[in-house]
């Protein structure tokens, strides 16, 4: 009963998440007695592909041809080809934008039970039953999946990666799939240099009301930059058009579960904390001590964000110089 | 060209989350129920699309899976301006039981555009949209957070690793909608309310359909430990704690 991963890469490097999915699927395999498989979709070099040895994978197949965008249907097809190859039972993506979008289909196609932003390894094996958070983490689920096969989203930052010192054999694998055959039409890319996608960031740098004036953003953006971080905001922020809406998360925003999400100048309205409270670890700056940002938060310094912004770069900066 | 826009049943986004005592179902007791956030932001542009006399748009449909409880929510779509309702008479077991219902009524109507939010704000599935257009078996764009008519083709917004692009997708097709679709959901005003009672309300039957997956049980999470608190004038001790405890620098 083997398992498969489909890994992700950005200008054909590995983005971190595949790494924690064949963590998480290595300990999946070996409860359910299996190999784990890995898919790469695009190009990716040969040390990149076989490094992957080093997370769990066994072997990896890499469909090189690089369809000019994630068009669901093509990726659907892909994928299910690589199940049928490797006779997979289980099929491990990320809770991310593309496994939102592609892990729905799979299921349907796959006739295979789709848990979704799973944080847990499986808790039985016959029947597979796995934990998931639901209520926007308010609570927790235990899932059965009834059907033969299953698809398994991993939730952001939930499993700690683990290297091993395997090996795994690569071979190119000619899904059989027409990449012209895809019905949208990408008409125009627009990316900014270090721009990173809110929802897959690694760091999240946010701001609310507290920071006083869409003018004052300059700090959260040196910061973000220093940490390599999206920047994000509240709702009252867009809103009031300091920043533009697409950084919003919360409840009704966008929903993000960073490793580290540090909020200046939030309070933490039950709405943005269902958007945020994912995260790994939580930094909170906040002049009320009473916020109940600090309810949510791992870390907090009650106090004016716009005057602790500036230290926290300076002393952020002497630290990663070391 | 016409609009279908899924709706799902929620509690308020400010529940106090309870469970039934065996901890095998949800708790609806003194529960406020709501258009999912997200659905909410799709009709909102469907009915943007609707009114904006250069896009060929004729008709706004919303669809919901549930009991005869749900209609209150429906008639909300209808008074925001939905010109009719559909309620599929059935309990939502699973995303794939919804999706069938939803995918069935979709392709008994001549939908060009399906929307469906990211994720509804109970069980966080984020699957149902997908699975109605693997289903029928037509295109899916996810994560948009902008659709616009070009005439009559179909040109949407989405953000991807680095930035965005817009990409064309010929109709019928689903677009699964996040933040940015609308810029705020929109209010029903009291003409609108007055007018979604006589507004037509048709309950369908169920589709057969499985349920691939089923709730064994839920929980509350561990409650969190204290936020431990720093002094304004020591943040040298944040980033330490920071590199040091939590290790996330």
């Amino acid at each position: 009963m083997s398992v498969l991963v489909y890994t992700e890469n950005w200008d054909g490097k590995f983005k971190k998440l595949s790494y924690e999915l064949l963590s998480y699927a290595k300990s999946v395999a070996t409860l359910v007695g299996g190999d784990v498989n890995a898919l790469s979709i695009g190009k990716v070099n040969q040390d990149e592909l076989s490094s992957l040895g080093n997370y769990g994978a066994s072997l990896v197949l890499s469909a090189d041809g690089t369809p000019s965008g994630l068009d669901n249907q093509v990726y659907t097809e892909i994928i299910a080809a690589a199940m049928d190859k490797v006779g997979a039972r289980i099929l491990i993506m990320a809770h991310n934008n593309s496994g939102k979008a592609l892990a729905p289909r799979l299921s349907v196609r796959l006739k295979a039970g789709l848990a979704a932003g799973v944080i847990a390894v499986p808790e039985s094996v016959n029947p597979l039953v796995v934990s998931k958070k639901v209520f926007s983490g308010k609570a927790k689920g235990k899932v059965e999946i009834l059907t033969e096969k299953a698809v398994l989203t991993l939730s952001q930052n939930s499993f700690e990666i683990n290297e091993t010192a395997g090996t795994a054999s690569v071979e190119s694998f000619d899904s059989g799939v027409d990449l012209a055959a895809a019905a949208t039409t990408i008409k125009d890319v627009q990316k900014q240099e270090g721009k990173l996608l809110l929802t897959d960031a690694d760091v999240v740098i946010s701001g609310g009301r507290g920071m006083k004036s869409g003018d004052n953003w300059a700090p959260i953006e040196e910061l973000a930059t220093v940490l390599g971080a999206a920047t994000a905001c509240s709702r009252p922020v867009s809103d009031e058009g300091w920043r533009p809406h697409d950084e919003h998360t919360g409840q009704t925003g966008k929903i993000i579960a960073p490793n580290l999400y540090m909020a200046f100048g939030i309070s933490g309205a039950i709405q943005h904390l269902a958007g945020v409270s994912s995260s790994k670890c939580i930094v909170a700056v906040n002049t009320d001590k009473d916020a109940p940002i600090f309810e949510s938060a791992d870390y907090g310094i009650v106090g004016d964000a716009l005057k602790v912004l500036p230290e926290l770069i300076s002393e952020i900066k002497t630290v990663k110089a070391q | 060209m016409r609009i279908l826009v899924c709706i799902s049943n929620v509690p308020d986004t400010t529940t106090k989350v309870k469970f039934s005592t065996d901890q095998k179902s949800f708790d609806d007791g003194g529960v406020q129920w709501i258009i999912n956030p997200w659905d909410e932001l799709a009709l909102t542009r469907a009915m943007e699309l609707k009114e904006d006399a250069s896009n060929p748009v004729s008709n706004v449909t919303v669809v919901t899976v549930g009991s005869a409880s749900a209609e209150p929510t429906l008639r909300k779509a209808l008074a925001i301006g939905a010109d009719d309702a559909i309620r599929v008479d059935a309990v939502s077991s699973d995303a794939y039981f919804v999706a069938a219902q939803l995918a069935a009524v979709a392709g008994s109507g001549d939908f060009g555009i399906i929307l469906c939010g990211i994720e509804s704000s109970d069980y966080n599935g984020s699957s149902v949209g997908g699975m109605i257009s693997e289903i029928m078996g037509i295109p899916s764009v996810s994560a948009v957070s902008g659709l616009k008519l070009e005439g009559e083709e179909v040109v949407i917004t989405r953000d991807i690793d680095g930035g965005r692009e817009e990409l064309s997708v010929p109709a019928p097709f689903v677009g699964v909608v996040q933040k940015g679709i609308a810029k705020e959901p929109r209010i029903a005003a009291m003409r609108g309310i007055m007018m979604a009672r006589k507004k037509p309300l048709q309950v369908v039957p169920a589709a057969d359909a499985e349920s691939y997956t089923s709730y064994k049980e839920f929980a509350m999470p561990e409650p969190k430990a204290p936020c431990k608190m720093v002094e304004a004038d020591n943040v040298k001790e944040l980033v330490n704690l920071l590199q040091n405890e939590a290790k996330v620098l």
